[in-house]
């Protein structure tokens, strides 16, 4: 398959990735070839078989709904670029 | 000290012939000496190493230290590490710094092991050659314009240099036996849920799994014994008895049934490489095992499944990182996609930015069943392949990599070429198996590594044919010359 300029410019807005006209154009070849390295796999018929998503079959594991870590806010919080009042700050969102 | 096995090491510090301080600073003077011409470390912690090596020595002297106190060892640099910088071989996490430890990190440090620092990766661990880091490409100590694997090749080179006695690492696709396999060290990825991912920064949740590097079985052994077990911080961990895996290392291997998967051996591999292999599976015949072909007719299909599978799982995985609450954010956004679209595309490198986009494609609307669910089914058939196998079989063997180590930058504009050369260790993280990788030969000075696949928590067993081959060869035991030198010496 050939992924078109547009079809990559719109899959890295669905991303979130901002790139130059030379990324896109370098992406839409190697993407391309990657999307026909895995055209590969219809060289099988996969009718009636179960998709594995995991290794293990392991149902999720539910705990006790009680307190077990510590609050730690401010550690965490002094890793952000940019915070005020305990609050992560983001640009405006609403005018 | 540096050609020194971990229980040699051991006795050393308890019989007093040097503490646990100065054979860190050994170390330390090694990493100072060799980093260089290496670039294996992102971040070395000269300070809490000493300071953690003392501690080690007060426990030595107080009678209290297990089979690992006061011996360093080096992180990569995807392990969540408490105060200090985790980047992940990225931009983006340049100036994180980890709040908590791993929880494979909590575990060594509790078994008394002081970190000397963390190794240089590809980063997010996409990558099989180093050279998808921030922080440049890491040298292979055998040859210093070739690639010492990756996506653990900070570790590999580390280990394979002597300038730390073992390393973690992580392995998605063969990260962890594809580097041990190009530095001519021992690597083991165990079974999926054995070893804790908490802490451990995510690529692909449902193939990652953390190990470690040594130079011989038998050290490995040792370390993963300390970082293995269940882990109720990580969801997906094992609730499985962990033995001490040192212990069935002597055991004889009279009568072990080895697989060859025929498709192992086919067009791509190199004739030196396979004739090395060749070689090792006599060695074990000669051990008393039995040889038998066996055939794991999906494996032309693991690459293209695993390329769709990995990166829809990481376009997942990193879209987390999003300039808010930490990481890399751009300047001057002027809105919130702007800001988003900027930190990521500012901040990620090429690999990255193509994996996450692969994977939002293969997961967009209308695409879904056409490659994600495909992709899992293929993944299934690959499983059931390595289950009827094991039906007849104790182990299956065969090379890591088609090739030893290529140059730097020989593949680097050939995305698909470079994931080509997965082919023979991705399987084993879409059925979730243990594997590793023990280096038999040296072809034109590179070494070649064998690979040893086990079925689910055969560890145990896995170890033991590692350390019996290793008991009849010196491979393991060879260093790279230009670091072969002692402390004072030239």
């Amino acid at each position: 398959m050939s992924l078109t300029i547009e079809e990559v410019k719109k899959i890295a807005l669905l991303a979130r990735l901002a790139l130059n006209d030379d990324e896109v154009q370098a992406y839409s070849e190697s993407l391309s070839d990657i999307f026909d390295l895995a055209a590969q796999m219809n060289a099988v018929d996969t009718t009636g078989i179960e998709p594995m998503a995991h290794p293990q079959d392991i149902s999720q594991r539910l705990r006790e709904d009680i307190v077990t870590a510590s609050d730690e806010r401010e550690k965490f919080q002094s890793l952000a670029p940019a915070t005020e009042a305990g609050l992560y700050l983001i640009p405006r969102v609403i005018e | 000290m540096h050609t020194k096995s971990l229980s040699e090491l051991a006795a050393d510090l308890k019989s007093g012939a040097y503490s646990s301080v100065e054979l860190t600073q050994y170390f330390l003077d090694r990493i100072n000496r060799y980093n260089t011409a290496l670039n294996a470390f992102i971040t070395v912690t000269d300070e809490s190493a000493l300071s953690r090596a003392k501690a080690a020595d007060e426990q030595i002297a107080a009678g209290s230290a297990g089979a690992l106190t006061g011996i360093p060892l080096a992180y990569k640099d995807i392990f969540c590490t408490d105060g200090v910088r985790t980047s992940a071989g990225s931009k983006m996490l340049d100036n994180f710094i980890a709040p908590y430890n791993a929880t494979v990190v909590e575990k060594l440090n509790q078994a008394g092991m002081p970190m000397l620092g963390k190794t240089n990766m590809d980063e997010f661990a996409m990558g099989s050659s180093n050279e998808n880091s921030y922080y440049g490409v890491v040298k292979n100590p055998w040859d210093l314009a070739r690639i010492p694997g990756g996506s653990s090749g900070g570790s590999a080179a580390t280990v394979a240099a002597r300038l730390s006695p073992v390393a973690t690492g992580t392995d998605t696709g063969g990260s962890i036996r594809q580097p041990a396999a190009m530095t001519g060290i021992t690597g083991i990825k165990p079974t999926y849920g054995r070893v804790s991912r908490f802490g451990m920064i995510a690529y692909a949740s449902s193939l990652d799994q953390g190990g470690v590097f040594g130079t011989s079985a038998e050290d490995c052994a040792l370390v993963l014994t300390a970082m293995s077990g269940f882990d109720e911080k990580d969801s997906t961990s094992a609730e499985h008895a962990v033995p001490d895996f040192s212990a069935s290392l002597k055991d004889s291997l009279a009568g072990l049934k080895i697989g060859l998967p025929k498709e192992y051996f086919e067009e791509g591999l190199d004739a030196q490489v396979e004739k090395s292999i060749q070689e090792a599976i006599e060695a074990y015949r000669k051990m008393g095992a039995e040889i038998i072909e066996i055939s794991l007719p999906n494996t032309p299909l693991a690459i293209p499944a695993y390329y769709v599978v990995a990166p829809a799982e990481c376009s997942s995985n990193l879209s987390r990182l999003d300039g808010v609450r930490y990481g890399y954010r751009c300047e001057n956004a002027k809105d919130l996609t702007d800001h988003y679209m900027r930190s990521r595309g500012e901040a990620f490198g090429v690999e990255v930015k193509r994996r996450i986009m692969v994977g939002t494609y293969a997961l967009s609307a209308g695409y879904y069943d056409a490659y994600y669910l495909k992709a899992q089914q293929i993944r299934r058939l690959i499983s059931e392949d390595f289950q009827k196998a094991f039906e007849t079989v104790d182990v299956i063997m065969g090379p890591v990599a088609p090739n030893t180590a290529f140059k730097i930058g020989e593949k680097s504009d050939d995305p698909v070429g470079m994931y080509l050369s997965d082919i023979y260790t991705i399987s084993v993280n879409l059925a979730g198996l243990p594997a590793m990788s023990l280096p038999v030969a040296s072809v034109n000075n590179l070494p070649v590594g064998l690979q040893i696949i086990g079925n689910y928590f055969d560890e145990a067993k896995m170890l033991n044919i590692a350390h019996q081959y290793q008991q009849v060869s010196d491979h393991h035991q060879q260093i790279p010359t230009a670091f072969d030198v002692t402390r004072g010496g030239e």
